[in-house]
């Protein structure tokens, strides 16, 4: 495990300046919220070094429940900014100087904040309020005075004159429940406001009271493009945690699996980008070959969409007897196909006119935002977890890692059209060498893990997908959180989408290729 | 009094599951008192409504993306005439709640719902839209979305399979066809607030 540095909440401004400066640890890959009861809240830092791969971890705490009063690092990292409302929304923590402590999730009318441990849960409490959301104009800041005392101050999100319009919550461009409030001048974007919360599920709360077994099938549900990563990694954290090591047949399941759902993952990205921008047809290419890989998935698993495979220790079935012979076909299929593609819609006037040059997201953005995945990739940062801390058998195949430097639409639609062949090479290697051995472990009936702290992350469908987990030695975790990969691209599309045009927002959105209930969870 | 039986091609009337759901539905209609001469007419209004159902585009979640499947290249929900999916509630017929209802969302449902134009149909796709599947005991979860709409059809699954997306429509079909079309069809709307 890796260290953990506790910083008294005074010095924690200056000291993860001195970290982000000094160390260069500029990339935030997780905050997390606390609740330690006696101790008080927190928030859980990880740190990583971009240029040697260190990392590090970092723990403040306030012990004054009633306000506790953390400063915001979020002119540090950029990423810190919807974490930290997170945090705020969750458990209460206010985030000094932070320039909008607004709630992220819940509704403003929301009574007490969920995580805390002592969240009156009953009905009573938030009743089902069918009232409509006034959209309100302002936002909050705190301020610390000289003497270091803490003011409210209003701030303005968006002028009484300006032009804005609402998109969402159920507009079919958003891909699914996320709302998007423009400010417009003419045509062309000058402030945006994201809305997340139309899909929050509570999973992180539900999976405290739930056994380590139970948990896995929400994991399933949030990325539901990534469920099998997504399970991956929330195994990978317990087996980590309890010291299993899974069989080699094991890890050659899992990542052919993986590569499989990114596969799947992508080609949904195909069609729904390419239904966007007007292509239908190009969105009933994608869905026909993304049938064939839901019946690999469905022979082997029994699920198409969630297939609840990965188990702690193991996996739920062995493979299906023709996987071996169905993959490769499927390979053997898809490699004209994506040619086809090409042809099709990526040498398209149009297409390159709607994506080249458009949403440019520069490299260190991308690292300050914590943008992982095709986005970051496209943007010249070297991100995935498949290379930064290799699992499964990602360090025995030979796979390059897809890089652009443009940052734009279309580098962001390369990235990942280039990514299914790598996935097919991958793949290529590992299916005829699967070694014969257990596919599931004998695991104790109660599975408990060590008291602690464990952090474990897979290279998911579109970034970085972590598990952090607290334990206090009990079969519940004490805290489990998942890092979302798609919280941080939507932080950025205020940056990407600024002084572009309003139509273009529906590229971006498509090409940043972000599933809302991961957002929200 | 013999039931008028509900024709879809291909499949037998034995066949479908809830067929003593449709008998007591046609019942009720009738003790309501039809206008006999106007049967005719029902049924050839009723034949271009069963087969010209137009979905709104509403997904929140993992279902959603089965919904997508559906209309997509294998399964094709066209054949049945679903294929006009509405992003606009004025011009959809029937709600596909295909995920989670969150709190939040809940509200946005509704009005989407009475955006609608009469005669309008829910169908609740999933565990989630029938009664909050795995995510029950949530604090943010509704518990079903019949606590909000009231339900034509409900297609369990975590999600449903394409199939049983498929057949759920074609029963909503059914049932559409059954109704009388002067008779209390395009007044439903009293129904939301009957139904609390
Ligand atoms: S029923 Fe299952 S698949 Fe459908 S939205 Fe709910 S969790 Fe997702």
């Amino acid at each position: 495990m890796n260290e953990i540095i506790d910083i008294p909440v005074e010095q924690l401004h200056a000291e993860m300046k001195k970290l982000h400066d000094e160390r260069h640890f500029d990339f935030l890959r997780s905050l997390t919220g606390m609740d330690w009861q006696e101790e008080g809240l927190g928030v859980v830092y990880h740190l990583e070094n971009t240029l040697t791969g260190e990392n590090t971890v970092v723990r403040t705490h306030s012990a004054n429940r009633e306000n506790p009063e953390i400063p915001t690092v979020c002119d540090i990292w950029k990423a810190a900014e919807f974490n930290e409302r997170e945090a705020f929304d969750f458990y209460g923590i206010r985030f000094t100087n932070h320039p909008d402590l607004r709630r992220l999730y819940l509704r403003d009318d929301w009574v007490g904040h969920p995580l805390r441990k002592d969240y009156d849960m009953s009905e009573e409490t938030n009743p089902l309020r069918m009232t409509n959301e006034e959209p309100v104009d302002t936002t909050a800041r705190l301020e610390v005075l000289r003497d270091g005392s803490v003011i409210e101050k209003r701030e303005v999100i968006f002028e009484d004159n300006e032009y804005i319009i609402n998109i969402g919550p159920q507009h079919p461009a958003t891909h699914g429940v996320l709302r998007f409030r423009v400010s417009l001048e003419g045509e062309i974007i000058q402030k945006l406001d994201v809305h997340c919360g139309y899909i929050h599920r509570g999973i992180e709360k539900m999976c405290e009271s739930l056994t380590y077994p139970q948990t896995l099938a929400l994991t399933d549900r949030l990325d539901y493009l990534g469920a099998h990563q997504n399970r991956h990694a929330l195994c990978m954290c317990i087996e980590k945690a309890m010291g299993v090591e899974v069989s080699e047949r094991v890890q050659y399941i899992r990542t052919i699996m993986d590569e499989l759902q990114r596969i799947d993952s992508h080609l949904l990205f195909f069609s729904c980008l390419c239904m966007d921008l007007g292509a239908l047809t190009a969105f009933f290419y994608g869905f026909r070959d993304r049938e064939k890989i839901l019946d690999i998935f469905e022979e082997t698993t029994g699920g198409r969409l969630i297939q609840n495979y990965n188990t702690i220790g193991g996996v739920q079935t062995d493979i299906a007897p023709s996987f071996v012979q169905k993959v490769k076909e499927f390979i053997a299929y898809l490699r004209p196909t994506l040619r086809e593609y090409h042809e099709v819609f990526t040498g398209n006037i149009i297409a390159e006119q709607r994506l080249k040059g458009v949403g440019v997201l520069s490299r260190e953005d991308a690292i300050s935002f914590g943008a992982t995945g095709g986005t970051g990739r496209a943007a010249g940062w070297a991100c995935d977890v498949r290379k930064r801390h290799p699992y499964g058998v990602y360090d025995k195949v030979e796979f390059n890692e897809v890089l652009f430097t443009e940052g734009d639409s279309y580098a962001r639609y390369m990235v990942r059209m280039k990514e299914i062949e790598e996935s097919l090479r991958i793949i290529e290697q590992l299916i005829d060498n699967i070694p014969e051995g257990e596919y599931q472990q004998k695991m104790k009936p109660i599975i408990r893990i060590p008291e602690g702290s464990y952090y474990s992350a897979v290279e998911g469908s579109r970034g970085e997908f972590g598990v952090f987990i607290e334990s206090k030695g009990d079969k519940y975790p004490y805290r489990m959180k998942f890092r979302s990969t798609g919280l941080p691209l939507v932080s950025c599309m205020e940056t990407l989408t600024r002084g572009a045009k309003i139509a273009d927002l529906i590229a971006i959105g498509g090409t940043v290729d972000y599933v809302v209930p991961d957002i929200d969870r | 009094m013999e039931i008028k039986k509900p024709h879809i091609k291909s499949i037998p009337y034995e066949d479908f599951k809830n067929n003593e759901y449709l008998e007591q539905m046609v019942q009720e209609l009738n003790a309501n008192g039809g206008k006999v001469w106007l049967g005719c007419l029902d049924d050839l209004i009723n034949w271009g409504r069963s087969n010209s159902l137009w979905p709104l585009t509403f997904a929140t979640s993992c279902c959603g993306i089965e919904f997508m499947a559906v209309g997509a290249a294998r399964y094709d929900f066209a054949r049945f005439g679903f294929e006009v999916a509405r992003a606009s509630p004025r011009q959809a017929d029937l709600i596909m709640v295909a995920g989670t209802i969150t709190h939040k969302m809940a509200p946005v449902l509704k009005r989407l719902y009475d955006q609608m134009a009469d005669p309008k149909y829910v169908i609740a796709v999933g565990g989630c839209a029938i009664s909050g599947g795995p995510f029950k005991k949530s604090y943010h979860v509704v518990n079903g979305v019949d606590r909000i709409l009231p339900v034509d059809v409900y297609i369990p699954g975590c999600p449903p399979r394409p199939e049983a997306l498929l057949y759920g429509m074609i029963q909503l079909q059914r049932k559409v066809k059954l109704e009388k079309f002067f008779g209390g069809v395009n007044r439903k709307e009293e129904e939301p607030q009957k139904a609390k």
